[in-house]
């Protein structure tokens, strides 16, 4: 399928547009944040401390309200954006490299070497996503500085497992088929099939896994960062607002609000996109 | 039966056995773990002292392998925190954890089987778009976000509900509507699918045909057909709902594993930690094993191959 008809499909679902719709505008508040917004999100305005929306009674100079620092809400949602798309992002980037690389391995050479993959896949399985980048956290300790480094490795080391699973199973079956045969019997090396004509046939699904995973990363990063075991302070994260927001429900309802609404909304527009890529390049494919 | 359940069980070796390797290789690429052992100002006689206590100065295999009988032999070392074994500790709130992952997936089966039920039979009404909306939004939404909304409307503004801990039955609903709902949106989603796919088979048009009322067709052969789909999944969603339990724990200051290990994490209790990702592990492999049996129990077809 190209690029053109791929738009147009796009243009015809409203699930696929809303989904772009949201990942677009994440995109966008993130790397236009210090455009949009002119007020520093780390600046402290003590003397308008907790201030509420506009429509609850305060000012257009905070639309969104301030947090107990007298911290702008509206432009440390946008900043936020940043770190949680590009953990998003850069961390499915490891996963993938990782998991797809084992994937077609444990696929095409069968034998032994799928045997020990699987039962490493199948050991990864048992471990809950969190608690293995927790146990990883654990480990490594902090680095100092922001930690944003950190999370990308720790989610990504952490996150392989379900690319592994898929793109073993697909390999299985694509290498059954009469061409790869063909271009074996034709003696080409083993690593140029793998990529020139195994990886093409499975990356319908590793589109889709992408798409989905990026979701599981952003709430597995602001779930790290609410904790304080992932983004340290001054450093915007969602997360961190959320635990700020956290200390202050009895008082100041929107410092918990806005960050969480932002989080649904990206991974929102992730997991639609996802599904609607999921039916337009592979309507066999369950994940 | 009993043949499937051995086979099934003697399964869980290679896992487990791999788990004892990824726990370890974990272990040591953290640093030289008798830093963690020593206060901060001991001489190197000291250090080296400790190194050869806990038998670090041995090659890697043979720490391996003696790690390994440790662990078979339930014992794990002492948490650094705590100055006690690390494997009494976990396992003093495990029931903590039980309880609430139990409490979940109570919740979740009583949304999701009607919620799933309903918006199958009564496809493409506003009520299954509902379902499919809430479902889809559920998924989205960061679990212990949806709790600390629970917490800001029900416990702080309306006061119906204790805000956290764990003392009674008030404390478990918060905490358990948090993780069962996320939950029932999975399960209510895929029994709709199953379902949907179940009532377009034959042997649903006989039923009806043969004069059963519509309700008892969709009852008796569309959902008991469409649960059995559904089992296999839960057993995949356990490891998910354990991941969730570690930050609504966190939230409610519910006194379970999950709590346990974060406040582990940050100290950097590396025993602690590995005893807890152990027991998860355990939780995942023994729930799994169950949710097979019930589904070759259920599924002759699975017993007998």
């Amino acid at each position: 399928m190209n690029a053109g008809k791929v738009l147009r499909s796009l243009l015809r679902s409203p699930v696929g547009l809303i989904g772009a719709l949201l990942v677009v505008g994440a995109f966008v508040s993130a790397l236009g944040a210090g455009w949009f917004s002119a007020i520093d999100p780390t600046q402290f305005h003590l003397r308008n401390r907790l201030a509420p929306p506009v429509w609850a009674g305060g000012t257009w100079e905070f639309p969104l309200g301030t947090d107990q620092l007298g911290r702008d809400i509206a432009s440390r949602l946008m900043h936020g954006a940043r770190v949680s798309l590009m953990v998003g992002v850069f961390g499915v980037a490891v996963s993938t490299l990782i998991g797809v690389t084992i994937g077609l391995l444990a696929g095409y050479y069968r034998g032994w070497v799928d045997a020990v993959l699987s039962r490493l896949i199948d050991t990864f399985m048992a471990i809950p996503f969190i608690v293995l980048a927790l146990a990883v956290i654990a480990v490594i300790g902090p680095q100092g500085g922001d930690n944003i480094t950190l999370l990308v490795i720790v989610l990504g080391v952490s996150g392989w497992i379900d690319f592994a699973r898929v793109v073993r199973g697909e390999t299985l079956g694509v290498v059954e088929l009469e061409y790869v045969e063909a271009v074996r019997a034709l003696g080409q090396n083993r690593f140029w099939i793998l990529v020139r004509h195994v990886l093409p046939n499975v990356s319908a699904s590793i589109i889709v896994l992408v798409t989905l995973n990026v979701a599981s990363v952003i709430i597995a990063e602001s779930s790290l960062s609410f904790l304080g075991l992932g983004v340290q302070p001054p450093t915007v994260t969602w997360g961190l607002m959320l635990a700020d927001g956290r200390d202050h429900l009895a008082t100041s309802w929107w410092l918990a609000t806005f960050p969480g609404i932002a989080i649904t909304l990206t991974t929102l527009g992730m997991i639609l996109l996802g599904d609607w890529l999921r039916d337009v390049l592979d309507p066999r494919m369950m994940t | 039966m009993l043949t499937f359940i051995v086979m099934r069980t003697l399964q869980m070796v290679p896992p487990l056995f791999g788990l004892t390797i990824i726990l370890f290789v974990l272990l040591r690429i953290g640093g030289d773990p008798v830093a963690h052992l020593v206060h901060p100002d001991a001489t190197p006689a000291e250090i080296q002292q400790v190194r050869e206590a806990y038998g670090f100065d041995r090659p890697w295999v043979e720490q391996y392998f003696r790690q390994l009988t440790l662990i078979v032999t339930g014992d794990f070392g002492d948490s650094y925190r705590y100055r006690a074994p690390a494997m009494p500790l976990v396992l003093e709130r495990l029931p903590a954890t039980l309880e609430l992952a139990l409490a979940s997936i109570a919740i979740a089966l009583v949304i999701a089987i009607p919620a799933g039920i309903l918006s199958a039979v009564y496809q493409n009404s506003w009520l299954d778009v509902l379902v499919t909306v809430t479902s889809t939004l559920g998924r989205a939404m960061p679990n212990f976000w949806i709790g600390i909304m629970l917490i800001l409307v029900v416990a702080v503004q309306l006061r119906w509900l204790p805000v956290a801990g764990r003392d009674g039955l008030a404390h478990l609903i918060l905490p358990a509507i948090t993780l069962g709902t996320s939950l029932a949106t999975t399960i209510a989603r895929l029994l709709r699918s199953s379902l949907l796919e179940i009532m377009r088979r034959e042997f649903m048009t006989t039923a009806r045909a043969k004069g059963l009322r519509y309700w008892t067709v969709v009852l008796r052969h569309g959902l008991r057909n469409a649960l059995v789909a559904s089992v296999t999944v839960l057993g995949l969603q356990v490891a998910w709902l354990l991941g969730g339990s570690v930050i609504v724990e966190e939230v409610f200051a519910w006194p379970g594993i999950g709590r346990l290990m974060v406040r582990s994490v940050l100290l950097r209790d590396l025993t602690l930690v590995q005893a807890g990702v152990l027991v998860f592990a355990l939780i995942v492999m023994v729930a799994n094993l169950l949710v097979d049996v019930t589904y070759a129990f259920i599924n002759p077809r699975i017993r007998f191959s």
